[in-house]
């Protein structure tokens, strides 16, 4: 008797830890989710070990636009994120750094650059980057506590 | 009572739906004519078939894979194609800027069967494997075309140089 109750107390508490489970997947893969970002790539707007809020709901509607800051799968590497600004959206000219000559954004990609440009491997290096490879957009900087900002604007 | 009740139960499935569609994969209608003659074989009736998102969960592909892929020229557009080339396989290409593409790391080399009927990378080049969205295993739909998706390769479309760090 002791043991049926048990088992059916245990089997109660998987179910409820599943259900938080599939909760968290959704909010985080389609809502919004917290990333800590590391690298010298955007300094100086952001700093290794800053905690971001991002937000997945603008690359899903296509509602990026040239400033954002986007958190994107690594094109050389796709379990590593990469956290660039938008600087060109398709039909702008660029230019890149190897080759040097001006390019134009192809249709469906975008152009990523980090903010410090002199120690930043981007789209200068490997090109315009696939929509499809943006997860989310930062919206705000929440850690550490005395430097929370929003990063929306330019 | 009862609505309060079918409403409760929706919001509670719903994640867990999604989260399983996620994770374990979905049956989804392929469309077009860029896979014949193993897909779609007549125009007239559509495949269904089983795309397994735990088979790419590590972004591990093999050549010869039937993979659908977020088209790199259209975030919104899933494509389905055949896997030819991985990272550091040497390409000959068939009407691409150049013959003989290198493949760059992380990235792959994708095509579709029917060779001049299909928008595939010799038009858009090498594919990022951050685009795979999930592994084609099963026909499911008609009952009668019920098969499994073998990995295979035709001969004339093997790359030319074979990157032997990737097996």
């Amino acid at each position: 008797m002791v043991y049926a109750k048990f088992i059916g107390k245990t089997f109660g508490f998987i179910g409820y830890a599943l259900q938080y489970a599939c909760v968290t997947h959704c909010t985080f893969e389609y809502v919004g989710d917290f990333v800590m970002c590391s690298g010298p790539s955007m300094e100086p707007t952001l700093e290794t070990n800053n905690i971001l809020l991002t937000e997945h709901l603008s690359p899903r509607f296509n509602r990026l636009r040239r400033g954002d800051i986007v958190i994107a799968k690594s094109p050389s590497n796709p379990k590593q994120n990469i956290c660039k600004r938008i600087t060109a959206l398709p039909g702008d000219k660029v230019r890149g750094q190897f080759p040097k000559r001006s390019q134009v954004v192809p249709r469906g990609h975008v152009w990523l650059e980090g903010d410090n440009s002199g120690n930043s491997a981007d789209s200068r290096i490997y090109g315009p980057v696939p929509e499809g490879l943006i997860r989310s957009r930062v919206v705000c900087r929440v850690w550490p506590l005395d430097k929370i900002t929003s990063l929306t604007e330019y | 009572m009862l609505l309060k009740t079918v409403c409760k139960s929706v919001l509670l499935g719903l994640p867990i739906g999604i989260t399983f569609l996620d994770t374990v994969g979905y049956v989804a209608r392929v469309e077009g004519i860029s896979m014949q003659p193993v897909l779609n074989p007549e125009p007239s009736n559509t495949d269904y078939v089983f795309l397994s998102r735990w088979a790419v969960r590590d972004y591990h592909v093999q050549r010869g894979d039937v993979i659908s892929l977020v088209s790199p020229k259209d975030p919104n557009q899933k494509i389905i194609k055949r896997v030819v080339a991985l990272q550091g396989d040497v390409v000959s290409t068939l009407g691409y800027r150049s013959q003989y593409v290198k493949i760059p790391e992380g990235h792959c080399w994708v095509e579709g069967d029917h060779t001049g009927h299909t928008f595939d990378s010799n038009s858009f080049g090498p594919v990022s494997l951050g685009l795979v969205n999930a592994k084609a295993v099963y026909i499911v739909w008609p009952p009668d075309r019920w098969q499994i998706l073998e990995a295979k390769l035709p001969d004339s479309r093997k790359p030319v140089s074979i990157n032997v760090y990737n097996n």
